[in-house]
């Protein structure tokens, strides 16, 4: 991936910024502080219920906060909704397309929305679909497309009017792997063009690929937040051995906790997962600690650390549940 | 902390922002008029034809006897058609406003979730609910365009509509009629859940049109009476297609109908009330 300019503007600031939603005791949102400079992917990554909806709803004035404070391109959001409104593109978690409408003219009347001239929105949406790849699909309605097409739809619309920030929740959520791949290049493309852009996944390839920094997110609070780079040191281990067996899954938990260089271990499905900082031949001990205590090894993996690995050291859980 | 402000160049003022955003609107609701404006314009006629249909034509052969009897044979069918062409504008641009409203509203709602990316647009919230009452507004007015003609025209032998325009009158409560029941299309529209909006025709609409004088001028429920109370006279009074129906009496016709200075007044405040209530409404269900 290239790098695009990631400036020092703050584009969105947040300060203790909470939600609680009106007749209900959750803290979906809990204090939350973060800073999202100019020309940033910036990731929010969590769990379902992570708070990430209720986060980027509140930053596109939809879900009002219960306290805090939250500024978008320098708009304090709460209190000028409207004027925010100009300056944000949203893609929500949903398709929220204009089923009444051709594709052509989902995006037409989103300029026209935006206070674009007739002539100037008919030219920009032409020119989306020619590069979201949607032309031949111009004049069909948009029950036609499939998903990954409407979702390129709903994210050319977002950007029609030269948002100050993107906002993609979960983008790429029930996408087939090519669509998300092809999906994914967008956003880079955008990004490489100026766009700055904060995206909701619980997906932590995601995260990994396109964002500069990420904010780990679980109950409402941030739990970590740097580049994805970082966030895998901090854990201070360098390997993760996945090791497949059969017998007394406990005992071997134990003798590989006490290998040099574990740093934990934790049970998988039929099997134990141990995390490791340094340590030569590392295999062949794992191998030697199994048969010790009389475990038969189906299969040993061996992983560098994700953010899966972050999130699961931060929490005990993992992010798919 | 308060970030300084990155390049806003492109900065909008607020009031210019939501007048492109309103005419955008509109904009884009009569696009989707103009695909289907054959159905627009069947949906608009196919209950006045009928009506009139059956009560101007169908009822007059068969010697079916409506209007009340007395006078000349023709002359009780005459004074009926009177008094029902101008319920059956009335009662369209009802439906029409409701209607138009209060479907696409419970739609973009439930199962389109439509609302959302509507709400992003750079205005407030209640002007893209008033936006719908505006359209449906207008949809109202032009079917009563469309309905007043055939309402005229659809009528056996014999069988005449006195007709009479009162331009100031019609070019002023028609519109309010239409606004009252577009925002009473709102109300409706952000209170009931899409797969319950075949109910609320069976509960609301259906007792509003036949209790709201469509067939009959107010001042002939008089006789229906308890130990000397008018109730069917009093309780209609809350229905807010009454003075919809009795105003368009006084606009198309020289029947008697209820005062004008209580048909104005009273449209104005439903129409303020239902839009309070359906912003409110809305507002709710669009912010959490
Ligand atoms: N409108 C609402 N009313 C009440 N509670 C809500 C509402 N929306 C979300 N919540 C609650 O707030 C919490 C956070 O939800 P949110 O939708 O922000 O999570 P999320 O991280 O986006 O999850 P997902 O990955 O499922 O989209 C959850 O506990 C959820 O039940
Ligand atoms: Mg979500």
């Amino acid at each position: 991936m290239t790098n695009p300019p990631v400036t020092s503007l703050p584009v969105i600031h947040t300060s203790d910024l909470t939600k609680v939603y009106a007749g209900t005791d959750v803290t979906a949102v809990d204090g939350l502080n973060l800073t999202v400079y100019q020309g940033e992917i910036f990731g929010l990554l969590g769990p379902n219920g992570a708070g990430k909806t209720t986060t980027a709803g509140m930053l596109t004035t939809r879900v009002l906060p219960s306290a805090g404070s939250a500024f978008v391109a320098g708009i304090d959001v709460v209190a000028q909704p409207n004027l925010t409104k100009q300056f944000i593109g949203v893609v929500s978690q949903v398709n929220t397309l204009d089923r009444q409408l051709s594709v052509w003219e989902n995006l037409y009347f989103h300029g026209r929305l935006f206070g674009m001239g007739a002539i100037e929105s008919r030219e920009v949406a032409s020119e989306l679909l020619e590069t979201f790849q949607l032309t031949r699909w111009a004049k069909a309605s948009v029950y036609a497309l499939s998903g990954g097409m409407a979702q390129r739809l709903m994210v050319a619309r977002a950007i029609f009017h030269r948002p100050a920030v993107l906002f993609l929740d979960e983008p790429t959520a029930g996408l087939d792997p090519q669509s998300r791949l092809a999906l994914w290049e967008i956003m880079k493309q955008l990004n490489a063009d100026g766009q700055t852009i904060l995206l909701t996944t619980h997906y932590m390839e995601e995260a990994e690929q396109l964002c500069h920094r990420v904010a780990i997110m679980d109950h409402g609070k941030l739990l970590a937040l740097d580049t994805p780079t970082n966030l895998k040191h901090s854990t201070g281990i360098d390997t993760i051995v996945t090791v497949k067996a059969t017998g007394d899954l406990n005992e071997l938990g134990r003798a590989l906790a006490l290998l040099d260089g574990a740093s934990s271990v934790r049970a998988v499905e039929r099997g134990v997962e141990l995390h490791v900082a340094g340590g030569e031949r590392l295999l062949t001990r794992v191998i030697a600690a199994a048969e010790g205590v009389g475990a038969q090894v189906q299969d040993v993996s061996v992983a560098e650390p994700s953010l899966e690995t972050v999130f699961i050291r931060l929490t005990g859980r993992e992010l798919r549940d | 902390m308060k970030p300084s402000p990155i390049s806003l160049s492109s900065q909008r003022s607020t009031w210019s922002a939501g007048r492109s955003a309103l005419v955008a609107l509109l904009l884009r609701d009569f696009t989707v008029i103009k695909k289907d404006i054959k159905l627009f314009f069947l949906r608009t006629v196919i209950q006045p034809f009928l009506l009139c249909f059956v009560f101007l034509y169908v009822f007059p052969k068969i010697g079916q006897s409506v209007g009340g009897g007395g006078g000349s044979p023709g002359a009780a069918e005459s004074d009926f058609a009177t008094v029902l062409v101008a319920g059956v504008v009335g009662i369209s641009v009802m439906f029409q406003g409701l209607q138009s409203v209060a479907l696409q509203m419970s739609q973009e709602f439930g199962f389109t979730r439509e609302i959302e990316d509507r709400v992003q647009a750079p205005c407030p919230i209640w002007l893209v609910a008033l936006e719908k009452v505006v359209s449906g507004a207008l949809q109202g007015m032009l079917s009563a365009l469309i309905v007043l003609p055939i309402a005229a025209l659809v009528h056996a032998n014999g069988v005449h509509a006195a007709i009479h325009i009162h331009w100031l009158v019609m070019l002023t409560l028609v519109p309010l009629a239409a606004l009252a029941m577009g925002s009473l299309g709102l109300v409706i529209g952000t209170s009931f859940e899409p797969r319950n909006i075949g109910l609320m025709f069976g509960f609301i609409v259906l007792p509003i049109t036949f209790l709201g004088g469509t067939y009959y001028q107010w001042n002939r429920l008089a006789p229906v009476q308890i130990g000397g109370w008018h109730w069917l006279q009093t309780i209609v009074l809350v229905n807010p297609l009454l003075y919809v129906n009795e105003g368009m009496r006084a606009a198309f016709t020289d029947v008697a109908h209820i005062h004008l200075y209580l048909i104005y007044p009273v449209l104005l405040v439903f129409f303020a009330g239902f839009l309070s209530l359906g912003l409110r409404n809305f507002r709710r269900r669009v912010l959490s």
